[in-house]
């Protein structure tokens, strides 16, 4: 199996945060918005090299969507950045109707996402938000795994043109991926060959699942890792071609079964190659406070979840 | 103003195509853009400074930004008469394939649109970007927006006012339809909205009121006194005080024809009120 190394643990939001700052330096047009959460979002590196293309809209998300939407108007390309939560449940409507029913080109940039934003509890772990975004005509939706993969994803999103939905988290994770790869929006990545049965994760579950097909191979079962950062548009091809291998699917995501990565994959393989699946991911609930690695092993979300899932899905080969 | 009797006349025209648009498709809301026809024909054609043509972008150009997307008739008629679109074009109004929406959007492309609305309250913040963009390119150019007066119990609304003033946006002229109506009666039994002019002063804003929202001359002369007020480190908001369903009698004082259609006969009567000037659509 191929080896990753861990570069040093680092959060997802502060690869967003050097993205930004990148950004700033290298993109005139790009602006940033924040509702009272720059030292969350890890924007003040941005702010303290571009003070007249920063807006600190205070706690009022509503508005932060609208302006952003309204700074399209003239050429700028806005970044929002607050917690997932208020990025899309509490301003939705703002998003459908300001932002992706009038084709506007704002990034939705949005931290703390999941059960693994930890003590703060349920009323800010949002497990929904994926769904939310996903249903948006034109919205294209993003949840890069590690700290390079978020930067380059916040470069990335920068020359596309049309709403974005950026999820990234809280808490210091493993980084494996190479810090000079490329960022192709709606381009599944191959992280492991194998026979037996396809994981496809993405955002923190990814490292989960290469520890997974690890300890997998030792009790030799063969498992193809494929790393999804793009919900939507989905690299469908990528899953055919790896289930019509393997004969059979885990999807791991932080999110809700409803609504998530693992869905919108039985969808398109009820509709092309259908294959027996398993989800890793949180089944139709809350969330509550406690440490991040205590929540990923109560809700399923990690490693171990993942090799039962696979071993249950063998079965149904 | 030698200008005022052809714009009265081309007044007279928006509101025959309002009734007419909505008549053909049996739904639409005639109130609020009678009322507004006025302001609408005014603003387009004396008022702001527009180029010609349209990019979504509007550099160096003022900005109109509706909010209360409903009375999308009366935009749509002054839009077309300003020549942004063929007037035939109005023929097509809430129909099939049409680029003339319900409910204003940039989705189909129709020229002088450069954002969605309906679901009410998101305008003003829309506005508020566009104008600190304007403001970053270094453009000179105001940007203008249009509320109804009910939709200011849209709680958006107040975080953008806030915002306005305390980000000093004074690039921005923010008019309130102020008729007292919304579709469950008047806002004073719906839900009262006190004294607006001292909310916004609290809030920050310069308000100006423009007493006879329906007639030009007093339109003109008030928004000109708006735009002298920009610039000055604080929004301006306009309170114009019209009358819903403005220049067809039995649509005048009443919330009743917010969002109905005359039939035959009332159009007839409508249409007798306001005979053809500058050529029927």
């Amino acid at each position: 199996m191929k080896k990753y190394i861990d570069q040093g643990k680092n959060d997802t939001r502060s690869g967003f945060g050097a993205g930004l700052t990148e950004l700033g330096r290298t993109n005139p047009n790009v602006v940033a918005l924040c509702a009272d959460l720059v030292g969350s979002l890890k924007m003040q590196d941005f702010i303290d090299e571009n003070p007249e293309r920063f807006f600190q809209v205070g706690i009022a998300e509503a508005n932060m969507m609208g302006i952003a939407a309204g700074l399209t108007i003239g050429g700028k390309i806005p970044f929002t950045g607050t917690f997932a939560n208020f990025s899309t449940g509490r301003v939705y409507d703002q998003i459908r109707q300001s932002i992706a029913y009038s084709d506007k080109n704002v990034k939705i940039c949005a931290s703390h996402a999941g059960i693994t934003l930890g003590e703060d509890g349920a009323t800010h772990q949002i497990l929904e938000d994926l769904g939310l975004m996903k249903m948006l005509p034109g919205m294209t939706v993003i949840n890069p795994c590690d700290y390079n993969q978020t930067k380059a994803a916040t470069i990335a999103i920068a020359e596309h043109q049309g709403p974005v939905y950026l999820r990234f988290g809280r808490p210091k994770v493993a980084n494996f991926t190479p810090v000079d790869q490329k960022f192709e929006i709606g381009k599944a990545l191959m992280l492991n060959e194998g026979t037996d049965v396809t994981i496809v994760a993405t955002g923190h579950l990814v490292w989960q699942a290469l520890i997974a097909a690890e300890n997998l191979e030792k009790e030799g079962i063969s498992a193809e890792v494929i790393n999804i950062h793009t919900i939507k548009p989905l690299d469908g091809e990528a899953v055919l071609k790896s289930v019509k291998k393997t004969g059979c699917i885990v999807t791991a995501e932080e999110h809700n079964y409803l609504g998530g990565l693992g869905e919108s994959i039985a969808g398109f393989l009820a509709t092309t190659h259908p294959t027996p699946q398993e989800f890793v991911a949180t089944k139709d609930t809350f969330g509550e406070s406690g440490t991040p690695e205590q929540l990923m092993d109560k809700y399923g979300l990690n490693n171990k979840a993942i090799e039962k899932a696979v071993l249950s899905v063998l079965k149904r080969k | 103003m030698p200008k005022l009797q052809e714009l009265q006349d081309l007044t007279v025209q928006v509101r025959r195509d309002i009734l007419r648009m909505v008549h053909k498709v049996n739904s639409g809301h005639p109130g609020g853009s009678l009322g507004c026809t006025e302001f609408f024909v005014a603003l387009y054609n004396e008022i702001m400074e527009l180029k010609d043509g349209f990019d979504m972008d509007g550099k160096d150009e003022d900005l109109f930004f509706l909010s209360n997307g409903h009375i999308s008739p009366v935009f749509y008629s002054v839009l077309a008469r300003k020549g942004y679109f063929p007037i035939e074009e109005l023929n097509t109004f809430r129909l099939i394939d049409s680029r003339l929406q319900g409910h204003p959007t940039t989705h189909e492309g129709l020229p002088g649109v450069r954002i969605a609305s309906g679901s009410l309250g998101q305008g003003l913040s829309v506005a508020l970007g566009a104008a600190q963009a304007k403001k970053l390119n270094n453009d000179p150019k105001l940007v203008y927006t249009l509320h109804g007066d009910g939709e200011l119990q849209e709680g958006q609304n107040w975080e953008a006012i806030m915002y306005a003033a305390g980000k000093k946006v004074d690039n921005l002229i923010a008019t309130v339809d102020y008729n007292g109506q919304q579709i469950d009666g008047s806002t004073d039994d719906v839900l009262p909205m006190g004294d607006l002019k001292k909310k916004f002063e609290a809030f920050g804003w310069d308000v100006l009121e423009i007493q006879e929202g329906n007639n030009l001359e007093a339109i003109i002369n008030g928004m000109k006194e708006a735009k002298e007020r920009t610039g000055k480190g604080k929004p301006v908001c306009v309170l114009l005080h019209t009358i819903m369903g403005h220049g067809v009698d039995f649509m005048m004082y009443t919330h009743a024809w917010h969002g109905k259609a005359p039939n035959d006969e009332q159009l007839e009567t409508a249409l007798a009120q306001n005979p053809e000037t500058a050529g029927d659509y």
